[in-house]
């Protein structure tokens, strides 16, 4: 059975049809990559997962349980955690307590400083600083970090290199991969597409709200995914969209 | 030495005024709000303990160990009914309604107790008026001291409170990031309804100590709002240890014009907010100073 | 998508004026001209409690201006409206005769509000708001310094001693009259011109009509400024119709609950709205008069309950519901296919 299942999601940013039925479905231990171009509804589509936005339509189901009208801080409970767009730290707290602030809220047997600080060791000699004043990169493991805390079952990555020099990125993704070979589960919005094809299992494009593309990444070519992104393909969905 | 005398009463009123201002920063540093009401409020804690004292005999340091906890449920009521409403409806709405809302309590308070002014001295005996005489000319209130000595202890303890303490480092976090805390697990709603209670309780010890140390009446509160207020802002907004500064300042600059002329209390405590005012828009470099420190939410 | 295709060769057209409203504004200006002869038509009593809800529709209006236009929540406006009698008190001890004293109490009172605008409108939402209550309790202590007025004992306007009963209750009648016909014609003209333009980006957005060239401050300024002239005005003519100054009465907080209750009972922000809540207040003190406390409470409870419930107030849900543009403001889309469009497009 999947561990999440997304069906004919819908969701709204005030006028703006953002999300227009997405259908997914995700296995435990996959990784998924949501690509598309700005305004594709990839932030949106992530943010109603978590429960940050509300869902027009559809139903999301986690881990069995339609969770579809659930507050973002009960799904935390379930095992779901967003590592947003900006990354949103509480730049007035220190690492330290950007952490423990997130401590015991989430899945039973939550992490611990300790287990978090493994998969993050360049936090360690950053704890006692403030958040805002850590590097681009640093701050990134932070907000990875800050999730993990909650022990999630589903971790949903919102463009974590964005912003980031490419020798950060590749630390971030180095220690993504350890997370990875540990067996979690991960939905990453990523715009570097090689750099997504090649962490992800599986790989999901958006155009104007609905999927185009759907594929293992495995036998997905740049110039698949490239028409998808831009409504080129001889998917269907393409070319019904953009009323 | 009687200009030294006006300093040092200046100093023990302006610690009642740190004690009344800092829930009021408070509240503003997690939610963005201030609450009009929070005088009226203050003040309906004052007329609670007077109930208390004068039908049931019970001393108000007794009292407050029953009304604490009542105002602090009344402060979740109000996040609940109120605030969280109010929140949502934009910039506006949250000045209109608590506005609306003392405008109801002074007037219910109004409606019970009659415009008589009260005071809660009487039911402390001789606390009320016992002072250590200095000189001739200088003397300390006993009660005065315990004022000071507890918006010192209130201060120190809030401050204790959100620096070191798991719930202190969930509301600083919700108080930062109120739209992201929900993806760490935090009900942001609890949260606020849990601060707006602390407030309440604060302004409950704040109404003791103001019915204590002088009178009220159902309509003091407004008047209370407002050197609340003005401490906060002389303080620098956000601020703990600004405000128990600058509620001292406001006491000083009061007596100071008392000194004067008799008028001169109150004119001269307006008066030099105003130009607290004036000098931060003026000294470019410094308003920016106070508007980073008012960025840090609670912080000290 | 939908695109030219869709309106084939009838253009839409923009309208302002449509039959509707010209038939109202003329109704509107019919019943003012019956106003006009009211001293005449109405027995004493009733052309006092005109005389009275004339101010309150100024006041209502100028509130509304400040907070539903300039999105400024002030609870100090009661500083300009004890300002604005006091001014006309000093006017007309020093001579100039009293109705004019009055129309300049308002002017001089504008005046005042200048410097004052220059600082409290760099503070921000509820720091303006308690701010400029600090102002009206530091204008009232002022005041009270004044030898004239003997501190809370007060003083009165006894130049309108030397005209008969009669004869000034139908002059201040008038006056009101012309306030409130001046001001809401005042207020109107600005809506319709660069300036309402400019305040509805300003409170839709303030950051971002900065970012298109609107002068915010400047903008702010002018309401800020006619706002206060206009509670000094209100206060000037109250003092007229009250005749006795007590400075405690006047710069009582109570006169900007009453703008709050007003303007957000009638709806904040339209033009309409303010005129209904003045009209409504004016029913419920003629009905619950000095019933006292219990009003007060009912005043307080609605303000709260329409900001948490209705914050368009009944004006603005009527309007929202029928859409009746009663008036020529704003612009109005129509198209031959839809009808009359809000100017909403989902592409």
């Amino acid at each position: 059975m999947s561990l999440l299942t997304v069906e004919g999601l819908e969701a709204r940013h005030g006028l703006l049809h953002a999300v227009r039925g997405v259908d997914l479905a995700l296995d435990e231990g996959e990784t998924l990559a949501l690509v598309g171009a700005n305004g594709a509804g990839k932030t949106t589509l992530l943010r109603a997962i978590a429960g940050a936005h509300r869902a027009a339509a559809g139903r999301i189901r986690f881990a069995g349980a339609d969770i579809t009208t659930l507050p973002a801080h009960r799904r935390v409970k379930l095992g779901i955690a967003l590592v947003p767009e900006g990354r949103r730290l509480f730049t007035g707290m220190t690492v330290e307590e950007n952490l423990l602030v997130a401590a015991g809220r989430g899945r039973a047997g939550g992490g611990t400083l300790a287990t978090v600080l493994e998969a993050f060791p360049q936090l360690r000699p950053k704890l006692k600083a403030r958040a805002g004043d850590l590097s681009g990169g640093q701050q990134q493991a932070a907000a990875i970090a800050r999730a993990l805390m909650s022990n999630p079952r589903l971790l949903l990555l919102d463009e974590v290199s964005l912003g980031l020099s490419p020798v950060a990125v590749d630390q971030l993704y180095l220690s993504l991969q350890t997370l990875l070979a540990g067996g979690a589960t991960i939905v990453l919005v990523e715009q570097d597409l090689g750099r997504a094809l090649r962490v992800a299992s599986r790989v999901v494009c958006l155009l104007e709200g609905r999927v185009t593309y759907a594929g293992a990444a495995g036998e997905t070519t740049r110039e698949r995914v490239m028409d998808a992104y831009f409504g080129l393909s001889g998917a269907p969905d393409a070319t019904a969209g953009g009323r | 030495m009687i200009f030294l005398n006006q300093i040092l009463q200046g100093l023990f009123l302006g610690a009642y005024y740190a004690l009344i201002a800092c829930s009021l920063s408070f509240l503003f540093g997690v939610m963005r709000i201030i609450n009009l009401a929070h005088g009226s409020l203050a003040v309906l804690a004052a007329f609670l303990l007077f109930v208390l004292a004068d039908r049931f005999g019970l001393s108000p340091w007794l009292g407050l160990i029953a009304v604490v906890p009542v105002m602090a449920a009344l402060g979740w009521v109000l996040q609940v009914l109120v605030l969280e409403r109010s929140l949502k409806g934009g910039l506006l709405v949250p000045l209109l309604s608590t506005f609306g809302l003392a405008i109801v309590v002074d007037n219910l308070l109004f409606e019970g107790f009659g415009a008589d002014t009260r005071s809660l001295a009487p039911a402390i005996g001789d606390l009320a008026f016992a002072s250590w005489t200095l000189s001739d000319d200088v003397t300390i209130g006993q009660l005065d001291v315990i004022i000071l000595v507890a918006a010192i202890t209130v201060l120190g303890g809030l401050q204790l409170f959100l620096a070191r303490t798991r719930l202190g480092r969930t509301i600083r976090a919700t108080a930062e990031e109120p739209e992201i805390v929900g993806l760490i697990g935090i009900d942001s709603r609890a949260v606020y309804a849990l601060a707006t209670a602390i407030a309440l309780a604060l302004a409950a010890i704040a109404g003791a100590f103001l019915g204590l140390r002088a009178t009220f009446n159902p309509y003091s509160g407004g008047m209370q709002l407002l050197f609340a207020f003005e401490a906060v802002v002389i303080g620098g907004f956000g601020s703990l240890w600004g405000t128990l500064i600058g509620g001292i300042v406001l006491g000083i600059a009061q007596n100071l014009g008392a000194f004067i002329t008799p008028h001169g209390f109150l004119i001269a405590g307006h008066g030099f907010f105003l130009a607290v005012l004036i000098a931060r828009l003026y000294l470019a470099p410094l308003a920016d100073r106070v508007r980073r420190r008012g960025r840090k939410v609670v912080a000290a | 998508m939908s695109g030219a295709g869709d309106l084939g060769g009838n253009d839409p057209r923009v309208e302002r004026w449509t039959p509707r409203a010209a038939l109202f504004v003329a109704a509107a200006l019919a019943m003012l001209g019956v106003l006009a002869f009211g001293p005449a038509l109405f027995s004493a009593g009733v052309t006092e409690r005109l005389s009275e809800l004339f101010i309150y529709v100024v006041l209502a209006v100028m509130w509304n201006v400040l907070a539903g236009y300039g999105g400024l929540v002030s609870v100090g406006q009661q500083a300009f409206f004890g300002l604005g009698a006091y001014v006309a008190i000093r006017l007309s001890a020093a001579g100039v005769s009293v109705y004019p004293a009055l129309a300049l109490a308002a002017l001089v009172v504008g005046g005042l509000a200048l410097p004052i605008g220059e600082v409290m409108l760099r503070l921000a939402g509820g720091e303006f708001a308690i701010g400029m209550w600090v102002v009206a309790e530091l204008a009232h202590l002022l005041v009270n310094l004044d030898p004239l007025v003997q501190g809370e004992t007060g003083t009165s306007l006894i130049a309108l001693d030397a005209f008969g009963v009669a004869a000034r209750r139908a002059d201040t009648y008038w006056a009101a009259l012309a306030a409130m016909t001046l001001l809401l014609a005042l207020v109107f003209l600005m809506l319709r011109g660069r300036l309402g333009t400019a305040l509805q980006a300003i409170r839709d957005d303030d950051v971002a009509a900065a970012s298109i060239g609107v002068r915010v401050l400047a903008t702010k300024r002018v309401v800020f400024v006619l706002a206060a002239a206009g509670a000094a005005l209100a206060g000037a003519l109250w003092l007229a119709t009250a005749i006795t100054f007590q400075p405690r009465a006047y710069f009582s907080v109570q006169w900007t609950a009453y703008m709050i209750f007003m303007t957000l009972v009638g709806g904040l922000g339209t033009f309409e709205g303010p005129v209904i809540g003045a009209l409504l207040f004016f029913a419920v003190e003629t009905a619950f008069g000095a019933s006292g406390v219990w009003y007060l409470v009912g005043l307080g409870a609605a303000a709260l309950g329409f900001a948490l419930f209705a914050p368009r107030g009944v004006w603005g849900a009527f309007a929202a519901r029928f859409s009746p543009r009663l008036l020529p403001l704003g612009y109005h889309v129509v198209t031959p296919r839809h009808g009359v469009l809000g100017g909403r497009e989902d592409t």
